[in-house]
C-alpha cells in the first residue's frame, strides 16, 4: 500500500490525487481480480494497475500546453561540435543526495518537466517498466518512448546544471 | 558509422552507448571520440549523474508515507464487494 502510494505522488505530485488514485486501482483490482493470470507476482501486477490508474487521473486533469525543452538541450556548431563546453559539476552525485536542499531542488527539476517527459522518466527510470510496457501503458511507439526518455534525461541535465555547475558558489 | 563520430551524434546516440545497445563498429567511433573530447566526457558524466540524481531523488522519499489503509479506501472496496 505505501508502495502504491508512493508511485502515484510521483505522477501525480498531489497527495489527495494520489490517494484518490490508490483507491481507484484497488477498485479496478478488485473488479479483476479474475483477470490476474499469476504469470508475475501480485505486487507487480498491482503496480501496474496503480500506474495506469494514477497516469488516467494525470489525463484527466486539463491539459496546458506542453513547454519546449529544446533550450535545455545542448547546442551544437556546424560541423557537429559543442557549441560551448559543458561545464564538470562541483559535487558527486552521492555528495549532492545528501544535501537536503539539493534533494529538494532535484525533484523540483523533475516537477518542472513538460509531463510527456516527466512521465516517461518516471515509468522508466523509477517504476522501472521496460520500454515495451512503458510504451503500452502510454500508447505511444517503443522508439517514442525511447527518444523521450533520452530527452527528458537530457532536459533534467540541464535543468540541474546551473546549480550543480563547478563554478557556481 | 565508419566516419569519425561527431559530438552531436555521441549525444544523440549516447543512450544506446551507455545502454550498450550499439554495434562493435559504432562502439569502436563511439569509444575513439571520448578519448579526444573532453567536452563529450563532461557532458557524458553529467548526463549520467543527472539520471542518477532522479532516480535516486524519488525512489527515497523525505516526507512520511502513512502505513495505515485509509478508511476511504476500506469503505470503497467494502461497498464494491457488496454490490459483486
Amino acid at each position: 500500500m505505501p508502495r502504491l502510494l508512493a508511485v502515484a505522488r510521483r505522477l501525480l505530485r498531489n497527495d489527495e490525487d494520489a490517494k484518490d488514485a490508490v483507491q481507484e486501482a484497488f477498485i479496478s483490482a478488485f473488479r479483476s481480480l479474475h483477470s490476474f493470470e499469476g504469470n508475475c507476482l501480485l505486487s507487480t501486477w498491482l503496480h501496474r494497475v496503480a500506474v495506469n490508474a494514477a497516469l488516467m487521473k494525470l489525463r484527466s486533469r486539463r491539459r496546458k500546453p506542453e513547454e519546449s525543452i529544446e533550450a535545455l538541450l545542448p547546442a551544437f556548431l556546424e560541423d557537429g561540435h559543442h557549441a560551448s563546453h559543458p561545464p564538470e559539476w562541483r559535487d558527486s552525485a552521492e555528495a549532492l543526495l545528501a544535501r537536503r536542499e539539493d534533494r529538494d531542488f532535484i525533484r523540483g527539476c523533475i516537477d518542472e518537466l513538460p509531463e510527456m517527459y516527466r512521465t516517461v522518466l518516471i515509468l522508466r527510470d523509477i517504476e522501472e517498466l521496460d520500454a515495451e510496457e512503458a510504451a503500452r501503458i502510454l500508447g505511444v511507439s517503443r522508439n517514442l518512448v525511447k527518444v523521450r526518455l533520452h530527452r527528458a534525461r537530457q532536459a533534467l541535465r540541464g535543468l540541474l546544471e546551473p546549480r550543480f555547475r563547478r563554478d557556481v558558489a | 558509422m565508419s566516419h569519425d563520430v561527431t559530438c552531436r551524434e555521441f549525444v544523440d546516440f549516447l543512450d544506446d552507448y551507455l545502454s550498450g545497445a550499439l554495434g562493435d563498429e559504432a562502439r569502436g567511433g563511439f569509444h575513439a571520440h571520448l578519448a579526444a573530447c573532453p567536452s563529450c566526457v563532461a557532458y557524458m558524466k553529467t548526463y549520467q549523474a543527472a539520471v542518477q540524481l532522479g532516480r535516486s531523488v524519488l525512489t527515497r522519499s523525505d516526507e512520511p508515507v502513512p502505513e495505515e489503509v485509509p478508511e476511504e479506501l476500506v469503505r470503497a472496496i467494502l461497498a464494491t464487494r457488496k454490490k459483486a
